[in-house]
């Protein structure tokens, strides 16, 4: 092991500068409170170990803590429960040493059986890109109690970006096989700074402080209170009238926030998106013939007004985009993007020349939209699309659905073009490759797969290359290329890369101040006066 | 037929009823598109078709329609309703913890409206054409006309922000809950005014126009003339003659809605995020929670299928002409 690899993020130099401004800080924070929040939809589980949708995320985040926090800039890995890590210089061993008196809220040790049991068996077992993960896994060791090593079967340069997961206690699930309905997954043990309290279905969650974090004198709020409140405008008004602090991403239609964030002693701020990474989708079915044909895709994306749509639909929040990657992602490279710009008569000739000509009525052919179900904004953009196709004479017929109807079209390439947004995430390793990556068959698993049905063998190539590929410069080269092919290639229209705004009381202080946003576990969230 | 007689074949067409809405029911979720197990795998991310087909295996959604139905009945039977597919918990109790506060939201604004709406009705009825009728019947025509939701909003910007008088969602306060006794009792009634009037005001509306009606029908009636010839006092011929016949358009009114209230129920939930079974059963839709779904749906049938009993007895009771078999 080099001495370059053994000081990465965890030098010890860097826990000192950690630990004194750790220190400086909490002489003067602001104790106590009572943070109020929404979360909504009501989760279905708290324990992201079992659910790893929004809800049961911010919530449980605060809970179970992470081996790895991740940085707002360039999204590096920091000390959570890991103390340090080194990895080999091949890159196929990483080894973690694990913050020593760290207890789990019922006060049993927290030890590296614990870490082994969440990457190695219960994880796994819960989720299919967990699984994915433990395939590239050839062995875990726990040579002591606070140390893990993870063996790799390829280097794998994204890995060290995967460990903003949840570690569950193992000691709960001794004796257990089917995790899946195991009742230890309900009585919601941690070792993060706040404990569960009290679930009072359909009304509230309550987390109170964890006395014994291993952070001492964190965190600093007495209580987290994540209120349940189904209609957005209800959400606005709760917000309005102060019996709520916070209101995240999809908390209120976009065009409520710029009222909302006038209101004196309240603030705004757009980041904390660094790790999700989320883009906005139009995806087009590469296995029908029409779309199959690169010229209408490249119509398509020439008939569509971005602009419009990001500044009147979404109220401004969001950012133009031209390829497959965020603009929070280390490996954008937007300078090999071919940008489509609104050009409704290239459109028009690009159909003419692919020999879809206007027939009397005006109309080239017809697609189906299956617009995506969560709420007015996403209405609103699908009614643009069949406008703005319609008029250059693709007639969209919209196939409304409800959010199981919509999900089940879209894995199993039932529709023509479709509504969507994913996480992107940080590494094009984790999400993106999914994406792009040839299928086989007509089951992509998830909404979040290859949806499109885009296959091209060089991009093929180059995804597996890049995801072991250890040299840094050559692996950004690698995704450049890939970003300057699929950016060409149009396999679906990327809409807008997602703003999602955090309105707060000004009060509240410390909110965002990782990669995770509200998602990380508020150790440092103030209530200030 | 004797009256015992009458009633068990009341039930055993209810318990028929019962059983006709559980088996339509359970086929019709299924053909809803959608499938569960892809919802569930949709929560891990990259999902593939073998984890699909795991998930779908450990919930018995792999065997056959025949085989799901049979074994859902039998289990029915014995009024096991089954483990919801996403919070991996019995359903009854997931339903018994949100029944209360629908029932306490129904019932308090049927009451309401039973009340207000025959008091309006017949004072309405009083003098029919007057300012008075006038001023009741445009209250009630508009609050007929507008929509629940949109008149759950407008109370909520008037009392809750603009006058700050009443909260705006919820049930109980999370400090008022934890203080208890008389705090958490005026706390939760405090919450109750505003999804209570929302709800209650719209049935409200209805029998308010259906009392005014049937008491002005029934006054013109030839029994009513002949009741003031033998002079009898006008609390009397209100109370025995007119009320009494005015009743029986206004309980198979009153049936009606509170098979409805359920439904609206959904909606006022969900503008004043009352934690009822309303708006979990929506929720419980979106995740293609069969057995969630069904256990809401069969709850409610039962329901309307009491209510319409007690009507059908109750018919009887106030109208001794109406014979037990022929009310059936």
């Amino acid at each position: 092991m080099s001495l370059q690899q053994q000081l990465r993020p965890g030098s010890v130099l860097r826990i000192l500068i950690l630990a004194v401004a750790s220190l400086a800080g909490a002489a003067h924070a602001q104790q106590g409170g009572t943070l109020n929040l929404i979360v909504q939809p009501e989760p279905i589980s708290i324990n992201p170990g079992v659910n790893r949708l929004g809800p049961a995320t911010f919530v449980g985040s605060k809970i179970y803590d992470s081996l790895l926090g991740y940085t707002q800039k360039d999204v590096a890995p920091v000390p959570r429960l890991a103390q340090s890590w080194s990895i080999s210089p091949d890159g196929l061993t990483y080894t973690f040493k694990l913050r020593p008196n760290v207890v789990w809220h019922d006060g049993k040790p927290f030890t590296s059986k614990d870490v082994a049991f969440s990457i190695g068996e219960f994880l796994p077992a819960m989720y299919a890109n967990s699984r994915h993960l433990r395939e590239e896994i050839a062995r875990i060791e726990t040579p002591d109690s606070l140390t893990i090593t993870v063996v790799l079967k390829a280097p794998s340069p994204a890995y060290i970006r995967t460990f903003n997961l949840p570690i569950l206690p193992a000691h709960k699930y001794v004796g257990v096989t089917d995790f899946r309905n195991a009742p230890a997954n309900a009585e919601f043990v941690g070792t993060g700074p706040f404990k569960f309290a009290e679930w009072k279905k359909g009304s509230f969650i309550r987390l109170v402080r964890n006395e014994n974090y291993w952070d001492k004198g964190k965190p600093h709020l007495d209580a987290v209170l994540f209120q349940i409140i189904p209609d957005a405008n209800s959400r606005a008004i709760a917000f309005e009238t102060g019996k709520v602090d916070v209101l995240r991403a999809g908390d209120v239609e976009n065009f409520d926030i710029k009222r909302l964030a006038a209101l004196p002693g309240v603030s705004l701020r757009e980041d904390g998106w660094e790790y999700l990474q989320p883009v906005g989708y139009v995806h087009l079915n590469n296995r029908i013939p029409q779309l199959a044909n690169l010229k209408v895709r490249q119509a398509i994306v020439h008939a569509i007004d971005r602009d419009f749509i990001i500044n009147t639909i979404f109220s401004g929040f969001g950012k133009p985009i031209n390829g497959p990657l965020s603009r929070l992602s280390p490996y954008k490279d937007a300078s090999v993007e071919t940008p489509y710009p609104f050009d409704p008569k290239r459109a028009a000739r690009l159909l003419d020349e692919a020999g879809y000509p206007a027939g009397a009525n005006g109309v080239r052919f017809e697609l189906r939209l299956v617009p995506l179900p969560y709420g007015e904004l996403w209405s609103r953009q699908a009614e643009y699309l069949r406008e703005a196709l319609g008029a250059v004479g693709i007639k969209v017929n919209i196939v409304s659905t409800d959010v199981a109807g919509w999900y089940k079209r879209l894995v199993s390439f039932d529709y023509d073009i479709a509504q969507n947004f994913v996480y992107t995430t940080p590494d094009p390793a984790i999400t993106p490759t999914f994406t792009y990556k040839t299928l086989k068959g007509n089951d992509t698993g998830s909404t979040g797969g290859n949806v499109n049905g885009y296959s091209n063998a060089e991009v093929d190539a180059l995804l597996e290359k890049g995801a072991h590929e250890r040299d840094e410069a050559k692996r950004r080269q690698i995704y450049s290329k890939v970003q300057q092919i699929v950016s060409r290639e149009v396999p679906m229209v990327w809409t807008h890369d997602i703003v999602f705004p955090t309105l707060y009381r000004s009060k509240v202080k410390n909110l965002i101040t990782s990669a995770l946003g509200t998602d990380d576990n508020f150790a440092t969230v103030e209530l200030g006066k | 037929m004797n009256a015992a007689a009458a009633v068990a074949a009341r039930l055993g067409k209810a318990a028929l009823t019962l059983l006709a809405v559980v088996v339509v029911s359970f086929l019709l979720i299924r053909l809803a598109p959608g499938d569960p197990a892809q919802m569930l795998a949709g929560d891990s991310g990259s999902a593939d078709a073998a984890f699909v087909a795991e998930i779908r295996r450990d919930l018995g959604l792999d065997q056959g329609l025949d085989v799901q139905l049979s074994r859902y009945l039998k289990a029915v039977l014995r009024l096991d309703f089954g483990v919801s597919y996403r919070e991996k918990r019995p359903v009854a109790d997931m339903v018994l913890e949100r029944l209360p506060s629908t029932l306490l939201l129904t019932t308090s604004a049927l009451v309401f409206s039973i009340v207000a709406g025959i008091a309006l009705g017949a004072l309405a009825a009083r003098r029919p054409g007057s300012l008075l009728d006038g001023a009741i019947t445009a209250v009630s025509v508009t609050f007929f006309a507008m929509p629940m939701f949109w008149v759950g909003l407008m109370f909520i910007i008037v009392f809750a922000v603009r006058l700050g008088w009443l909260p705006s969602y919820g049930m109980l306060d999370a400090s008022a809950e934890a203080q208890g006794g008389w705090t958490a009792l005026a706390d939760l009634l405090k919450h109750m005014v505003l999804p209570v009037l929302t709800l209650g005001l719209y049935y409200m509306s209805i029998l308010a126009r259906v009392s005014r009606a049937a008491l002005l029908q029934v006054a013109g009636a030839d029994f009513i003339r002949t009741a003031r010839a033998k002079g009898l006092s006008p609390g009397l011929i209100w109370r025995d003659h007119l009320f009494r016949n005015a009743l029986l358009p206004i309980l198979t009114v009153v049936a009606l809605q509170a098979a409805q209230l359920v439904g609206g129920s959904v909606l006022v939930e969900t503008v004043f995020a009352w934690p009822g079974i309303g708006r979990f059963a929506f929720e419980a839709l979106m995740t293609r929670d069969y057995n969630v779904l069904l256990a809401v749906f069969i709850l409610t049938s039962f329901g309307v299928i009491v209510v319409n009993l007690l009507a059908d007895m109750l018919y009887q009771a106030i109208d001794p002409r109406i014979d037990r078999a022929s009310a059936t």
